[in-house]
């Protein structure tokens, strides 16, 4: 097990502000706040993709954990030899047959053998979601997954994610839908100006903000979640 | 003018034999040198791309400017290398098509190893987070980014070919344009030009922009069907 992570007194230049939080297993945690939070900034030092200007990140031991971008970068080959070459990097056997496997999870089986770059860009993020399954993480960070997805496709890949969900892996997600929030958070880590203002179990943080930014951010965004 | 153009014509749909030695030779020199600058141009491009190293900035801008180098000045320094009194005398290459590959290689690499460069280095910004985030070392993240660049990578060592089969100074200078020996299209034109026969002249010049012509149209289809096909 390689939660918990700790961050303590973990800086980056001036978009996040020293911050110290404990990420445990369990339940899934929501990243929310507006554009310019700091939300994608902090995923980033969690998964080891940004050096802290100061302060520790630190895991409880090693262990495997992967990363869904906004937008997915696809290798150009086919959707099944991107998901093998992720296998093949973390230096995982039987290779295809994981892959292939993985394809079917997200319901991507029948376009395995098409060009992933031409896939749709829904269809790309769930192939993305693939590569991330193929490779079992315990920890999985999703920055802002269906920002640029329209509502089906955001189904989709949300019902993907409760299955990581009920697979066992930790949902480490950014967003700033709040809706999406709802139906995938149990609690909330609230980011405003790179600072960490609330972390609250996802209802009664929705219901009772404890402090005036998370309130007015719940307000102002509610007509359109 | 015209019955000149005429004649070259003629020389070369008649098939004359000695032009096409002389084509033939350029051919061989060029694609020669092309191969052994793609083998060293596309490493260095890939390297200096993903790379972080001291020093890296200053070589983008030589690389940058190596583009631009002389032919006569790359055929006047691989001259004084390989003539018998400099330090690669011994292999006896000055006057042979050797010394123009040699030449022609020192020429295009730089050109291969930038262009390379600018167009893995444009992939690696798309996808360094991703490859990162799968555990990819920068190494292994080059050979991925030159594979997935491949078309593009293309136009670079044709762009390298350009050069190479339109260049006359370097050639004439290391091969010395010897009949049946080192004489390729280039200089044949340059030295039928000052003698005054211009129908062979033209027909070189034809037969020389017929053959760039064709390759970068087979580039082309190659890489629009490689875009529509993958993306």
């Amino acid at each position: 097990m390689m939660l918990p992570l700790k961050l303590e007194a973990v800086s980056f230049l001036h978009v996040i502000q020293p911050l110290s939080i404990e990420i445990e297993p369990g339940p899934s945690t929501i990243i929310l706040g507006a554009n310019g939070a700091g939300k994608s900034v902090l995923m980033r030092l969690m998964h080891g993709l940004l050096p802290p200007t100061s302060g520790r990140i630190s895991w409880r031991s090693k262990g495997r954990q992967a990363m869904v971008f906004q937008r997915p970068v696809m290798l150009r080959r086919s959707a099944l030899a991107n998901v093998v070459y992720a296998l093949e990097l973390a230096g995982l056997a039987d290779a295809e047959k994981v892959a292939m496997e993985a394809l079917q999870e997200v319901g991507l089986a029948h376009l395995a053998h098409r060009p992933a770059r031409v896939l749709s860009g829904g269809e790309q993020q769930r192939l993305a979601l693939a590569r991330a399954w193929a490779l079992h993480p315990e920890v999985l960070f999703l920055d802002e997954p269906t920002a640029s997805l329209d509502p089906s496709a955001t189904r989709e890949i949300e019902a993907v994610i409760r299955a990581f969900d009920a697979a066992g892996t930790k949902i480490v997600m950014a967003t700033h839908n709040f809706g999406q929030a709802r139906r995938l958070a149990d609690e909330v880590i609230y980011l405003h100006q790179g600072r960490v203002l609330e972390r609250a179990p996802v209802e009664e943080f929705f219901s009772k903000p404890a402090t005036a930014e998370a309130a007015a951010f719940i307000k102002g965004e509610l007509p359109w979640a | 003018m015209l019955a000149e153009i005429a004649e070259g014509v003629r020389l070369v749909a008649t098939l004359d034999l000695r032009l096409w030695e002389i084509v033939a030779l350029s051919l061989q020199v060029s694609l020669s040198a092309v191969v052994l600058a793609t083998v060293v141009g596309l490493p260095v491009g890939a390297a200096v791309a993903v790379g972080r190293f001291p020093g890296r900035h200053a070589l983008i801008v030589l690389l940058n400017a190596l583009m631009g180098l002389p032919p006569v000045v790359v055929g006047l320094v691989v001259y004084l290398l390989l003539s018998r009194a400099g330090p690669l005398g011994e292999l006896g290459l000055l006057f042979t098509p050797g010394a123009m590959v040699v030449a022609q290689t020192v020429l295009i690499t730089p050109i291969i190893a930038a262009l390379a460069r600018q167009a893995i280095e444009d992939a690696w910004r798309e996808y360094e987070e991703q490859l990162r985030s799968l555990g990819a070392s920068r190494a292994s993240a080059a050979l991925t980014l030159v594979w997935d660049t491949r078309f593009s990578l293309l136009t670079a060592v044709l762009a390298g070919l350009g050069r190479a089969s339109a260049e006359v100074g370097a050639v004439m200078i290391v091969g010395g344009n010897i009949d049946g020996v080192t004489r390729v299209m280039t200089t044949t034109i340059a030295l039928e030009t000052s003698k005054g026969d211009l129908p062979l002249a033209l027909g070189l010049g034809v037969v020389l922009i017929a053959i760039v012509l064709a390759l970068n149209a087979a580039a082309m289809v190659v890489k629009e069907a490689a875009q529509r096909r993958y993306g």
